[in-house]
């Protein structure tokens, strides 16, 4: 087995609450890998912990309220990026590891063209001239086609539609030619069409370029596209992972089980969506024993009490009791 | 085939245009029928119209030109006392559950307004009313003394579903009433949707960019591109043999859960033009991916037709029939 590129084990980043009342452990314990080349999806709702993993492996946590918990370990190539003086954390972000964030407008500075946006990185990181970088500009507005580059290298971002400010924030991250791209909902805030031209935008850079991509997505049609394994999260946990056919052709957890059947779909017969009861919990008070328990179909009495690790065999594993006892899985109700 | 009865809502070539140097044509010649006790969907991206015409037919916009016939009445014909009355029967549940709610006051007063304005429960019976409308939407009565920050974005918009149905409206406009929603929340608020009409026969007018969510609605879908509805049909029948080119793209380009299906996404190139400047012919010329897409779609504007499909499935492009 090859290193990973990335390697997170352990994190835990706990935010201190407004009135000092309590902690949110928004993240809590999550490890995984990303291996070279690959796209690995992050998937969960609202309040899951997803953007706040994501933004803890670049150190972007605001601090205060924000801190990572001693023991949390974010390896990249080897070198944990936690233990990094800033000026040695500088020289991998936005160089080696790149995001790309969900709203371009609010990413992308109003007063500076995008032209100058996108070299600002390659004079940093590569030492480029202005005129280097420029020119390196124009070649990244074309890799991400965006039409008469040259031109639009000098327009600022509120002259550009929704779908190519994000080719820009697409350009501005692989600048550098990064070894890992975060993508954090790349595509939430644009409509279907244009959804549709970064997806594949992103696929085929990816393939030139042979960056590792982690995907952070709440759309579980987005996550089946895109990636080769998922990891599915739910109150600041991984709750169950594997490659991306397997998950889809038979999950394990019974969160993953819901979210699935919750999914209006337009490729299967129409039928009353399952809806999952309640609610995420507050990352201020996760319910005790499985955080998922309160919420589950299949529950017993041991989820409430013990917190189940992370089961199963091989590649996949899900945080649930049942994959060691599936005798106490209830029947699916019929609708 | 049974007689149809007349429509609920009829729309008929509604337009509404910005003043602008040239106008935004926001909304350019839309008609629309809903019978009693349907949905129709109304699908289109940011920009289409959509929610223009959502606006313009409950009279929260005033129109440019065209008429709306609700129950057989004329809705810009009406002073404002008999709109008032007739507000009465149509409502509106907004997408934005944080920003459609007054901060300031709690569920319970949110909900008794319209109860205390069109005087439909004496103040006695006011709580009892309130506690009856939270359940109905599937909220503890203990919410009725929260205001809207205590609450989760899905129980926002049960409230403000709740205070649609306050006045017992035979119609809703639903305006993307779960975008801002999780996926689990989701699905429980457009089960609450359906169970609602069921119960209450209510009529929707359901507008949404998610084409998945719509199919599980909706008894007939329109397509909006620019101001215009390029195709209309039952629902089952736009979603197995969509005619527009730009309906079977938005189709190919919803992503599956499935990464076994084979995707065949239809990719179009551009953005949508501006309204301020559409594009003369077929607005959707410059950005169609059709074979057959010749000069006379870059001159002459298509009419909303009969493709064939029965009666009920229109079209508007010339080559609908051809296949892609």
């Amino acid at each position: 087995m090859t290193e990973p590129l990335l390697r997170v084990r352990d994190l835990k980043t706990y935010f201190v609450t407004e009135h000092g009342r309590g902690t949110a452990r928004a993240v809590d314990g999550v490890s995984f890998e990303l291996h070279a080349g690959e796209t690995l999806g992050i998937v969960g709702e609202s309040g899951c912990g997803k953007t706040v993993t994501s933004l803890s492996i670049l150190r972007l946590i605001p601090e205060p309220p924000g801190h990572i918990r001693p023991g949390s370990v974010i390896e990249f190539e080897g070198r944990n990026l936690l233990a990094l003086a800033p000026p040695d954390l500088r020289a991998i972000r936005g160089n080696q590891i790149a995001m790309v964030f969900q709203e371009p407008m609010t990413s992308l500075n109003p007063v500076f063209t995008i032209g100058d946006q996108i070299a600002e990185a390659a004079i940093i990181h590569q030492g480029l001239s202005r005129k280097a970088a420029r020119a390196r500009a124009i070649e990244m507005l074309t890799l991400v086609g965006i039409p008469d580059p040259a031109e639009r290298v000098d327009h600022y971002p509120h002259q550009l539609s929704g779908g190519m400010r994000q080719r820009v924030m697409i350009a501005m991250a692989l600048v550098c030619h990064p070894k890992v791209l975060i993508a954090d909902e790349p595509t939430t805030a644009l409509d279907v069409t244009i959804q549709a031209q970064i997806l594949e935008l992103l696929e085929r850079l990816q393939a030139e370029l042979g960056m590792a991509v982690l995907l952070i997505t709440h759309d579980l049609g987005v996550v089946a596209g895109q990636a080769d394994r998922v990891i599915v999260m739910y109150a600041g946990q991984v709750v169950e992972t594997a490659p991306t056919t397997v998950l889809f052709d038979g999950p394990l957890h019974p969160y993953t089980e819901g979210l699935m059947a919750a999914v209006p779909r337009i490729d299967a017969p129409k039928s009353r969506l399952q809806a999952i009861p309640g609610q995420v919990p507050a990352a201020t008070a996760w319910p005790s024993g499985c955080r998922f328990h309160p919420r589950c179909p299949h529950a017993w009495t041991k989820c409430k009490i013990e917190e189940p690790p992370l089961l199963g065999t091989g590649d996949h594993t899900a945080r649930c009791w049942l994959v060691l006892e599936p005798a106490r899985r209830k029947p699916t109700p019929a609708t | 085939m049974t007689t149809t009865p007349p429509p609920l809502v009829d729309i008929q070539n509604l337009v509404k245009h910005y003043p602008g140097r040239p106008p935004v044509r926001a909304v350019d010649g839309v008609s629309l029928t809903i019978a009693a006790g349907q949905t129709l969907g109304l699908v289109g991206e940011s920009g289409s119209g959509k929610s223009t015409v959502g606006r313009t037919v409950l009279r929260l916009q005033e129109p440019t030109s065209g008429r709306v016939l609700f129950d057989g009445e004329d809705v810009f014909a009406l002073a404002t006392g008999p709109l008032r009355a007739l507000r009465r029967r149509m409502q509106i549940v907004f997408q934005d559950p944080y920003s459609s709610l007054n901060p300031r006051m709690t569920v319970a007063r949110t909900l008794r307004e319209p109860l205390e304005i069109h005087r439909l429960a004496p103040p006695a019976q006011m709580e009892a009313r309130v506690t009856a409308l939270l359940e109905e939407v599937g909220l503890d009565p203990a919410f009725a003394g929260r205001y809207p920050h205590e609450l989760s974005g899905g129980q926002r918009q049960r409230v403000g579903i709740a205070r649609a149905l306050s006045v017992e409206p035979r119609f809703i406009v639903c305006d993307e009433p779960v975008s801002a929603l999780d996926v689990s929340v989701q699905a429980q608020v457009l089960n609450l949707l359906a169970d609602l009409q069921k119960k209450r026969s209510l009529t929707y007018l359901f507008i949404a960019h998610d084409l998945a969510v719509v199919r599980h609605i909706a008894d007939h879908v329109a397509v909006m591109y620019l101001g215009r509805i390029v195709e209309r049909a039952p629902a089952a029948a736009i979603y197995a043999a969509p005619r527009h080119p730009y309906t079977r793209a938005l189709l190919s380009a919803v992503p599956e859960p499935n990464p076994r299906a084979a995707r065949a996404r239809i990719v179009l190139s551009g953005d949508m033009p501006s309204p301020a400047h559409p594009p003369a012919g077929c607005p959707f010329h410059p950005r169609c991916p059709h074979p057959k897409k010749n000069d006379r779609c870059r001159t002459e504007t298509p009419a909303l037709r009969v493709t064939g499909e029965g009666p009920a499935h229109l079209a508007a492009c010339h080559f609908a029939e051809e296949p892609m």
